[in-house]
């Protein structure tokens, strides 16, 4: 249950990251999803990202919005601040916190509901606004807590637990991420961690709007035959186009050397991404290939997966707003309160 | 047959009001007319009416030249200058009768356009123009700034002033200022010679303005947020809201740049949509930032789900609600004070918002910037509630100060060390008694005082749950931090009328402006008030023992349902028969005539002593 905690005993010879924490300090609470379900293959991807990244914990601010995915952000980085917000609009309550507080790292979780459906406004203009964060969306085409309702996302012709058949065209989050402007765009699957893990420290390390999409299976409503975000479906038909390796800056680069066509890509904190390609023909820098490849493979049923577009330039919204370095919540009165001089001033311009 | 009668004859009392196209560039000239009159010393009374449109529709400047200096709306006007064939009939049915009718006698208008009754000054404006100038944008431009010419010669207005004031205008653009000075000197002469001028309606120069400033809501609100130290300004356009945030944008510019680097200490984002504002705001406060948005009646709406998690999660928000003619869209560009009732409970649930009153652009700018400490006190959203009339007109104001020994009140925010100390933090815990819990920001300790912030239920450590006992304890502690509230919200203000009476009278916001006029006209009369004007709610002990000590208590508002009076039957458990209501919702701000008159009425029902006849209230001997 959420609130029993797990048991803060830490065996001494867990391995610590360099700023000494282990990997226990980044988990949370007990899970309370369904046993298998992708989500908590991904609540564990993250923590072992920000572990591996030696990030502190609590410098972290993890956002959500409303049903099954939204709930996990109470199961990792159990000291930083969360914030449970609502039905699909955790997108504004992450951008008025990245506004306020440009130091920490904006972590954003949310679902297909959410996000595709109640949340697609507040999906598109986030991304398109360039927040610095990570936006991840655990895709499973259905809508859990209420028992298994088709989502936005879910495949047209697909066929519910109970037999409904959804004649709506989906919305593919990728797509649209790229459309809209994002810099950093991947997708992801729960059952592939050696992918994920990378994915989101990239994310993490990337300056702008980052945003993965996770197929994540949905044991209870949407991992029968004839889904197309079943773990089977996903894993006879992924086409991962690149793996990825992330080496954070202190560490000495150049260590492991690629097998076949590789690609080195500096990020805005000097951490290092190396992308090995497993398809000759992606480049990840153009996006208008990204988004006919991305089509192209969808018409064979074929899930495309790892870093489908990287902008490496991209900035982000402080820069656009031309905000002072400090952040916006640190700033005094003296700082903020023009006096009463200025104001007699004003006086006078009013007469 | 009818006998004419004598064209009123009034210094520095009397209403002008100018009818003009939306978008002819009107509202300059409108406005350098009742700015001349204020630099003679004379206090005006400006508004602005105006259509949901950019051009073409009827749009109306209504200036009351008034000495005594009363800031509302008198009713009736005495001067009109009919720029507008679309609305001409209703124009000129509109003048007091003994009024006069300014009006473009370029083309030839039948006698059945105008009234025995009122004073005709035809003026060939659009054939003077013609004559004048070429350039198309140029005649209807200086067709204005010449029909100021002609009004500055016919009210004796001092042609210098309007001169100094062309010339603080266009400082710098020395042409636009000389073919505006000479389009001035055109209209002027022009008047001179074809009227006997001044008329009987005339402006003499005073001392009574002093060291007033003229500004509307919206920009002293938008300083009032600079003051309150708001960093993050989240919004979306919607009238007659919109020049609150544009206002704050330009104020920061000035006020608020980093004169090393000349970066900014704010952010302002205008959002896709009001829920994405009120989100973002709540977002920034969650994260430490003073952060607020403002809007109008439907971004109110919208904005529902979200006020309930601020109030359930405690997250300070402030919101510039600027009131318009409502529901729905409503009546875009009109003034209502309609959205108590759906501000003060906001969302689904038991909740309820603390909401403040301010009766003109200073208080704007005091309550404005008051709201921030407010909410972060409290940790609740706050609301100031402007209307258009106070929002979007220019008011005279007495000057805005600030005290420069005050600093931003916080509110209970755990520091680092005191958690390092020792502290118990729960973030719905009650340690002091007054309903307000301890909160931390985002970021500040490894290991202790992070919490999780949700729309659900959770215990007094902020931890998610279902128990039913721990549910009501927190609502219990909701409605101590709003008994809190209470005693920590501005007053109201309470007077007593010239002599003892049973009879009291209650208002807020914008009603003031007319109100204080009618209370000196219902005295006059021998109509004696007690007088309560509101300013907050939740309501202070003393707004419901004003009640109980008045027999008869009238409550004016500008809103259909008595949204006023159903709060304070609702919150003060008070007998309904007791508050009689004085109503007015068509959109125009309230005027005193109305307020006299309604009140006048139902006062010969009960104050003994006091009779009634058409023209007034005088004493039976």
């Amino acid at each position: 249950m959420t609130y029993l905690a797990k048991p803060k005993l830490h065996h001494p010879g867990l391995p610590r990251n360099a700023l000494g924490y282990t990997r226990r300090d980044y988990e949370g609470a007990i899970s309370t999803l369904c046993a298998g379900c992708g989500h908590d293959s991904i609540s564990a991807a993250i923590i072992q990202a920000f572990f591996e990244l030696d990030i502190a914990p609590h410098r972290v601010a993890k956002l959500s919005g409303i049903g099954c995915s939204s709930k996990t952000p109470t199961y990792f980085l159990g000291s930083s601040h969360g914030f449970n917000s609502v039905h699909g609009r955790m997108p504004s309550v992450l951008t008025g916190a990245a506004l306020a507080n440009r130091d920490l790292i904006y972590l954003g979780v949310s679902g297909d509901g959410d996000s595709a459906s109640i949340g697609l406004g507040q999906f598109a203009h986030v991304l398109r606004r360039g927040v610095d964060m990570v936006y991840i969306v655990e895709n499973n085409g259905v809508y859990g807590l209420t028992k298994g309702q088709f989502s936005a996302t879910a495949d047209k012709g697909s066929r519910s637990k109970r037999g409904a058949v959804n004649n709506d065209e989906p919305i593919d989050l990728v797509l649209l991420a790229l459309a809209l402007g994002a810099t950093f765009v991947a997708r992801g699957f729960s059952g592939d961690k050696a992918q994920l893990v990378p994915l989101i420290k990239a994310a993490v390390a990337h300056r702008g709007a980052a945003f993965i999409d996770v197929i994540s299976p949905c044991v209870a409503f949407n991992n029968h035959p004839g889904s197309t975000k079943s773990y089977d479906y996903v894993r006879e038909h992924n086409e991962a186009v690149n793996r990825l390796d992330f080496m954070p800056e202190r560490e000495p680069i150049g260590v492991e050397y690629p097998e076949g066509g590789a690609r080195d890509v500096v990020l805005h904190d000097g951490g290092l991404l190396r992308l090995r390609k497993l398809d000759a023909d992606y480049d990840p820098s153009d996006k208008v290939r990204a988004m006919s490849f991305l089509e192209a493979h969808r018409a064979k049923g074929e899930v495309v997966t790892g870093l489908l577009y990287l902008h490496p330039d991209s900035d982000d919204m402080h820069a656009a707003l031309q905000t002072v370095d400090a952040p916006l919540n640190s700033l005094s009165d003296a700082e903020l309160v023009p006096g009463n001089a200025a104001l007699a001033a004003i006086n006078g311009s009013l007469r | 047959m009818t006998t004419a009668p004598k064209p009123l004859a009034r210094v520095n009392d009397f209403v002008v009001k100018f009818a003009n196209v939306n978008g002819s560039g009107s509202a300059s000239a409108n406005g350098l007319f009742a700015r001349s009159i204020l630099r003679m010393g004379v206090p005006v009374a400006a508004r602005n009416i105006f259509p949901s449109n950019i051009q073409g529709l009827p749009t109306w400047y209504e200036v009351r030249i008034v000495e005594a200096g009363w800031r509302g709306r008198r009713g009736g006007v005495d001067f009109m200058v009919a720029m507008n064939p679309q609305t001409w009939d209703k124009d000129v049915a509109e003048i007091d009768s003994g009024g006069y009718l300014f009006y473009d006698s370029t083309r030839p208008l039948p006698p059945s356009k105008f009234r025995e009754d009122v004073t005709v000054l035809g003026m060939p404006l659009t054939a003077i123009c013609n004559a004048q100038y070429s350039d198309v944008r140029q005649r209807q431009l200086f067709k204005n700034v010449i029909y100021l010419g002609a009004l500055s010669a016919l009210f004796g207005i001092d042609a210098a002033e309007i001169e100094r004031l062309l010339a603080e205008q266009y400082r710098g653009k020395e042409a636009l200022l000389d073919s505006n000075r000479k389009a001035l000197a055109l209209g002027r002469e022009h008047a001179l010679e074809a009227f006997d001028c001044p008329l009987g309606l005339r402006i003499e120069r005073r001392d009574r303005v002093g060291n007033r400033i003229f500004i509307d809501g919206n920009s002293a609100a938008a300083l009032g947020a600079v003051y309150g130290g708001a960093t993050v300004a989240a919004w979306y356009p919607i009238t007659p809201s919109s020049s609150l945030a544009e206002s704050f944008a330009s104020w920061c510019r000035k006020l608020r740049t980093d004169p090393a680097t000349g970066r900014r200490r704010h952010a302002i984002v205008q959002a896709e949509d009001e829920l994405s504002s009120i989100g973002m705001v709540i977002g920034a406060a969650w994260n430490g930032a003073r952060a607020f948005t403002a809007t109008s009646g439907p971004g109110i709406s919208l904005m529902q789900e979200f006020l309930g998690l601020a109030y359930f999660a405690e997250i300070p928000a402030v919101l510039f609600d600027v009131q318009r003619g409502s529901p729905s869209t409503g009546m875009p560009t009109r003034t209502q004070q309609a959205d108590l009732l759906t501000c003060a409970y906001a969302s689904h649930g038991d909740t309820r918002h603390v909401l403040l009153f301010p009766e003109d652009p200073r208080e704007c700018f005091e309550l404005g910037a008051l709201a921030f400490d407010l909410a972060d006190r409290l940790q609740t959203p706050v609301f100031v509630m402007l209307d258009l009339d106070i929002g979007m007109q220019d008011w005279l104001c007495e000057p805005l100060t600030w005290d420069d020994h005050h600093r931003m009140d916080r509110g209970k925010v755990m520091t680092a060390d005191e958690l390092d100390a020792g502290r118990d933090f729960g973030r719905y815990l009650d340690v002091d008694g007054d309903g307000i819990p301890w909160r931390t920001y985002p970021g500040t300790h490894p290991s202790k005082g992070s919490y999780f912030t949700r729309g659900t239920t959770k215990d007094r450590y902020a931890r998610y749950t279902e128990e039913g006992p721990a549910y009501v304890d927190n609502m219990q502690r909701l409605l101590r931090k709003f008994e809190t509230a209470r005693t920590l919200l501005p007053r109201p203000e309470i007077a007593d009328a010239a002599q003892p009476t049973p009879a009291g009278v209650i208002w807020f916001g914008s009603t003031g402006a007319a109100m204080s006029e009618s209370l000196a006209e219902l005295e006059r009369q021998g109509i004696h008030l007690d007088r309560m004007r509101i300013r907050a709610f939740p309501f202070h002990d003393s707004i419901a023992e004003f009640i109980a000590a008045h027999e008869h208590v009238f409550v004016v508002e500008q809103n259909r349902d008595a949204q006023l009076k159903m709060l304070l039957v609702n919150e003060c458990g008070i007998d309904p028969a007791r508050l009689t209501s004085v109503l007015h919702y068509d959109g125009t701000p309230i005027t005193e005539r109305l307020i006299t008159r309604e009140i006048a009425e139902r006062a010969r029902l009960f104050l003994p002593g006091i009779g009634y006849q058409r023209t007034g209230i005088r004493k039976v001997s």
